[in-house]
C-alpha cells in the first residue's frame, strides 16, 4: 500500500515536496525579491492594548490617564525599557529591545485598521480582510498577496500556512494554505489513509484538505508532531512548527498564528501582573522563533498586529475596554528596524479620539502594503487589488534592509 | 406515508446524529417527531455530584480567606503547601459537568432540544479562558440556560444576564457607577476614582441581543453600562465585594449610578435594579433582536448563508409571538429549506464527537478522559476565545488539520470498538437515506470490523448535516 500511498499524496499536494532541492535552486537566484522572503503574521485577538505594549511615558497626559496601568519611565523599578525619549516598551518585552537595539525591531505607535467601531468580531474580520467594511469579503489580504505573488518566485504547492486547526479568514482565499496543529492522537496506518483518501475522491473539499493535512504533517518535522506543549510556554508547539515549515527551503513562505487573551477589561495590571505576563510569554515565544529559525531568520519579518487599541483611561475595574488607536510590531533579520514610527496624536482630552481612545494617525495598511511590496515581491499593481478602497495609503518604504 | 430523507435530516440536521433505531422511530412524521420534542419542561441534569454556581463561589469565597489568613501569618515555604489552588476546585467540576453534559447529549430522546440548548448556550457564551470560569461554566448552562429554552427569549435573556458566570465573564460584578454612594466615598476618603467597565453592556448589544448594525452607538453603550452598574453578585471576597448571599445575583446599590439614563432613545427613570430590567426587555422586543436571533438560528439549522425569506419569517414570527421561543422553533421546522437544502454544514466538532457518541453508544468509563477528546479535535467544551462564541460556519471548522484530527479520533474509535460493532449494518440505521453507494462499499470491503468502523466516521456524509 506505501507506493499507492504516495502516489496519492504527490497527486493530491506534495509534487513540490519530493522536487525540494530544484526548486531551492531557482529561489536563490530571486534573493532579495521576496523569493527567499519568510512572513509570519501573529494576529493578537482580543485588541491589544497599545498604551501597556508600547507605553508612551514621555506624554504629559500618560501617568495621570492610566493610573494603576502605567508604566514608569525607564530607570525606574519596572520602568519601561526605552526605546526613545516618548517611547518605551513594556518591561516584559526584554527580547524585542535586544532586537529594537539590533536594528531588527520598528515599532508602530496610534496605528490603526479603517474599521472605527468597537467589536471585536467586526474589527478582526476588516484587519483580516483587508477590506473597509467587515464581512464583505470572503477572502484574506494575505492570501490574495500570495496569489499576486509572480509566478517567477517559484513554490512548492502551497505558499502559506496557518498554525492551528483552522485557517483564519486572513489566510483564506484563492492560494493554496496548509494548517497544522500539534496532535496527541496516534497517527492513522497508511492503509486505513489510502482507503479515506478513496472515499473523499468524490469530495472536492474533503479531498483537498486531507491531501494538505498530510503535506503538513511531512513538513512540519517529527520534533513537532505528535506532542503537546509540554514547556511554560504556551506557544511552545506553535513555534516550533512555525519554524519547521519556514526553514524549510521547500515549504510556505508565509505563516500566520492566533495569539488570545488581549481582552483585558478588568485587572490589567502595570508592569507586573496579567497582561505584563501575556507579552512576556509572547516575547519568549519570538525570542524561540529567532533561535529555531536559524539562518533562515535573516530573511524573515514578523508582524504582530490586532484588531483595535483600549481606552486611554484605565476604566472602573482596573483594566481598559475597547478603544481605536495601538501598537503593532515589525520585527525580524529582514528589518531595517531601531525606529518608533508614529506622527503621536498625544493623550490631551482634546487630541483623544471621541475623547476616549488613542486617536490612529497612521494606517496599517501601509505597513503591510510595504511588507508586501518591499520583501514580498507583491507587484505595485497589485497592491491595491489586495487592499481595495486603498488607493489613499501609500506603502510605507525603508522598512526593510536594502 | 413514511419518508425516509425527510428522517435523515430531522435527525442530523436539526438533532444530533441518530441513534440506532432512531430513523425508524421519527420515518412516519419527522416534523411532528420534532415538535414534540418541544413539549414538557426540558431536562435536568440531576447528578448528585453537580454542584450549583452559589455553592461554588461560596467555596471560592471560603478558600480565599483561608489563603489570605495563611499568608498573613506565615510568609515561609510551608505556605505554598498548605495554600489551596484554585484550580484544583474548579478542574473536578468542570469534569463532572463535560461529562454530564455529553451523557445526556449522547442518550437523549430529544436531541433537537438539546441542539436547541448548546445553541443559546454559544450564543450566551462564557469561556474558561477565565480561569473561575472553569469552575461555574457547566452550573451556568444547568441554571441560566436549560431551565429557560423553551420559555420567551425575555425571560432567557433575563436569566443569563443576572447570572454570576456572567456577571463574573464579562466583569460587570464590580463595574462601579462614577456617581455612586461608593465612588463619592472613595473619593473623598482615598482619592481614588472608581468607574464602570462597559464590557457586559456592549457584549449584551452586539452579540446577545441587537447584534453589531443594531443601531446602537457608543454612547448607548456607555449610559447602558452605566444602568447595570450594580449587577453584581454577593460575597466575593472583602470590601466592595461583601454582602449578599454567596454566588447568588446581589444588586448593590451602593455602586448602582444613580439617575435617569437614555439608551437608544429611550429614557430610563427608574431606580434600581428596575431600570436595568426595563433596557433588557426593550431590547428583547427590538426589531433588530428579532433579526439577529433569526440570522443565527437559521444559520446554525439550514446553511451557513441561511436563504433571507427564512430570516424574515423567523424575525416576524420572533416579534409577533413575543419572543416564545416554542412559536419562533416550530416557524424553524415549518422552513421548506431547512429540508431541501444538501448536506452542508460541515458538523463542529462538538457535534461530532457527539453524533459519533450517540451511533454507537459509547459507554463513559472513565469520566477525566471526556474533556480531552473535545480539546484535541479543537473544541474544549465553553472555551470560545471570545464572548461571541464559537464560529457556526463551516470554513470555520474545516481546516486540513482539523480534519485530520476527527479522522485520527475516528480511528481510535474504531481500533477501540470496531470488534463490537457491525458498521455495515450500522451505516443505514445512523444515516439513512444520505448514505452514498461509495461509503457503502468501502465498508464492505474494508480489511477489518475496526477499519470500518474508522471509514463509517470518516465518511463524507458523517462529517455534515
Amino acid at each position: 500500500m506505501e507506493p499507492l500511498l504516495m502516489k496519492r499524496r504527490r497527486f493530491l499536494r506534495g509534487a513540490a515536496l519530493a522536487a525540494g532541492g530544484a526548486l531551492l535552486t531557482t529561489r536563490l537566484s530571486f534573493a532579495g525579491t521576496g523569493g527567499d522572503s519568510r512572513l509570519i503574521v501573529v494576529i493578537m485577538r482580543g485588541a491589544v492594548d497599545g498604551l501597556a505594549a508600547v507605553p508612551p511615558y514621555g506624554d504629559p497626559d500618560y501617568a495621570r490617564l492610566r493610573g494603576g496601568l502605567a508604566i514608569a519611565a525607564p530607570g525606574a523599578t519596572d520602568g519601561a525599557l526605552r526605546l526613545d525619549d516618548l517611547f518605551g516598551l513594556h518591561p516584559q518585552f526584554r527580547f524585542l529591545q535586544e532586537s529594537f537595539a539590533a536594528g531588527e525591531l520598528t515599532v508602530f505607535q496610534a496605528t490603526a485598521t479603517a474599521y472605527r467601531e468597537r467589536s471585536h468580531f467586526d474589527g478582526q474580520d476588516v484587519l483580516e480582510s483587508g477590506v473597509l467594511v467587515p464581512h464583505a469579503s470572503q477572502t484574506g489580504w494575505l492570501n490574495r498577496a500570495l496569489a499576486a505573488q509572480p509566478k517567477s518566485l517559484g513554490h512548492g504547492a502551497e505558499r502559506g500556512v496557518a498554525l492551528g486547526s483552522n485557517v483564519p479568514l486572513m489566510m483564506r482565499g484563492p492560494a493554496a494554505v496548509a494548517s497544522w496543529a500539534p496532535t496527541k492522537l496516534a497517527e492513522l496506518d497508511p492503509d486505513t489513509l489510502q482507503r479515506i483518501a478513496d472515499l473523499y475522491s468524490h469530495d472536492p473539499l474533503l479531498g483537498a484538505r486531507l491531501g494538505d493535512a498530510q503535506a503538513a504533517d511531512s513538513m512540519a518535522g517529527d520534533d513537532a508532531s505528535g506532542m503537546m506543549a509540554a514547556g511554560n510556554n504556551r506557544y511552545e508547539e506553535v513555534i516550533r512548527a512555525t519554524a519547521g515549515f519556514l526553514a524549510n527551503d521547500a515549504g510556505p513562505r508565509v505563516a500566520v498564528f492566533d495569539t488570545t487573551g488581549w481582552d483585558t477589561h478588568a485587572n490589567e495590571g502595570g508592569a507586573r501582573g496579567q497582561l505584563g505576563n501575556r507579552f512576556g510569554a509572547l516575547d519568549g515565544a519570538l525570542r524561540s522563533l529567532k533561535t529555531q529559525l536559524g539562518a533562515t531568520w535573516r530573511n524573515t519579518a514578523i508582524l504582530a498586529v490586532t484588531e483595535f487599541g483600549r481606552t486611554a483611561a484605565v476604566n472602573g475595574t482596573g483594566g481598559s475596554d475597547h478603544g481605536t488607536g495601538t501598537a503593532a510590531f515589525l520585527l525580524g533579520g529582514a528589518v531595517h528596524g531601531g525606529k518608533v514610527i508614529s506622527d503621536w496624536p498625544g493623550l490631551a482630552a482634546a487630541t483623544l479620539y471621541q475623547q476616549r481612545d488613542v486617536k490612529p494617525t497612521l494606517d496599517v495598511r501601509a505597513v503591510f502594503k510595504g511588507t508586501l511590496a518591499d520583501h514580498m515581491g507583491v507587484p505595485a499593481g497589485a497592491l491595491d487589488v489586495v487592499f481595495p478602497d486603498s488607493e489613499g495609503v501609500r506603502p510605507l518604504r525603508d522598512l526593510f534592509r536594502a | 406515508m413514511r419518508d425516509s430523507t425527510a428522517a435523515a435530516i430531522a435527525t442530523n440536521r436539526f438533532g444530533l446524529g441518530a441513534r440506532p433505531g432512531e430513523l425508524a422511530a421519527c420515518a412516519a412524521d419527522p416534523r411532528g417527531w420534532l415538535e414534540a420534542q418541544l413539549k414538557g419542561p426540558p431536562p435536568r441534569i440531576a447528578e448528585p455530584a453537580l454542584q450549583s454556581t452559589a455553592a461554588m463561589v461560596a467555596t471560592i469565597d471560603q478558600v480565599r480567606a483561608q489563603n489570605r489568613q495563611l499568608r498573613a501569618g506565615n510568609p515561609g515555604a510551608e505556605l505554598i503547601a498548605a495554600v489551596t489552588k484554585l484550580g484544583e476546585i474548579y478542574r473536578p467540576a468542570y469534569v463532572g459537568e463535560v461529562t454530564a453534559r455529553l451523557r445526556l447529549a449522547a442518550s437523549t430522546e430529544r436531541p433537537f432540544l438539546e441542539r436547541i440548548t448548546q445553541f443559546w448556550s454559544n450564543h450566551f457564551a462564557v469561556s474558561v479562558d477565565k480561569a473561575i470560569i472553569l469552575g461555574v461554566a457547566g452550573s451556568y448552562e444547568r441554571e441560566a440556560i436549560r431551565p429557560n429554552v423553551l420559555g420567551s427569549f425575555q425571560q432567557l435573556l433575563m436569566a443569563v444576564e443576572r447570572h454570576p458566570a456572567m456577571l463574573l465573564y464579562l466583569d460587570n460584578f464590580r463595574s462601579v457607577g462614577p456617581d455612586s454612594m461608593l465612588a463619592a466615598r472613595a473619593q473623598e476618603r482615598a482619592g481614588k476614582a472608581l468607574g464602570i467597565n462597559e464590557n457586559l453592556a456592549r457584549e449584551i448589544m452586539e452579540l446577545h441581543t441587537l447584534g453589531v448594525d443594531g443601531g446602537y452607538t457608543q454612547a448607548d453603550v456607555t449610559a447602558f453600562a452605566k444602568v447595570i452598574t450594580g449587577w453584581s453578585i454577593g460575597a466575593m471576597g472583602k470590601g466592595i465585594q461583601a454582602g449578599g448571599v454567596p454566588g447568588e445575583f446581589f444588586f448593590r446599590t451602593n455602586i448602582h449610578e444613580p439617575g435617569t439614563q437614555t439608551v437608544l432613545g429611550r429614557s430610563y427613570s427608574q431606580d434600581g435594579l428596575g431600570q436595568g430590567q426595563s433596557v433588557l426587555v426593550d431590547l428583547a422586543h427590538n426589531p433588530a433582536t428579532a433579526r439577529h436571533i433569526a440570522t443565527q438560528l437559521a444559520r446554525h439549522f439550514i446553511a451557513d448563508e441561511p436563504p433571507p425569506e427564512a430570516v424574515t419569517t423567523l424575525s416576524r414570527v420572533f416579534l409577533h409571538s413575543d419572543g416564545d421561543l416554542p412559536t419562533v422553533y416550530r416557524a424553524l421546522i415549518a422552513q421548506e429549506a431547512a429540508w431541501s437544502q444538501p448536506l452542508g454544514k460541515f458538523k463542529t466538532p462538538n457535534d461530532y464527537v457527539i453524533s459519533a457518541w450517540r451511533a454507537l453508544e459509547v459507554p463513559i468509563d472513565d469520566a477525566r478522559k471526556v474533556p480531552p477528546v473535545f480539546a484535541n479535535l479543537g473544541q474544549r467544551v465553553w472555551s470560545p476565545n471570545s464572548p461571541a462564541g464559537w464560529p457556526d460556519r463551516s470554513a470555520d471548522w474545516d481546516g486540513a488539520s482539523a480534519l485530520m484530527q476527527r479522522l485520527r479520533w475516528a480511528d481510535e474509535l474504531g481500533q477501540r470498538l470496531g470488534a463490537e460493532v457491525n458498521a455495515v449494518q450500522l451505516a443505514p440505521q445512523i444515516l439513512g437515506t444520505t448514505l452514498s453507494d461509495n461509503t457503502r462499499v468501502a465498508l464492505t470491503r474494508a480489511a477489518s470490523a475496526a477499519q470500518a468502523l474508522t471509514l463509517l466516521l470518516a465518511a463524507p456524509e458523517f462529517m455534515r448535516r
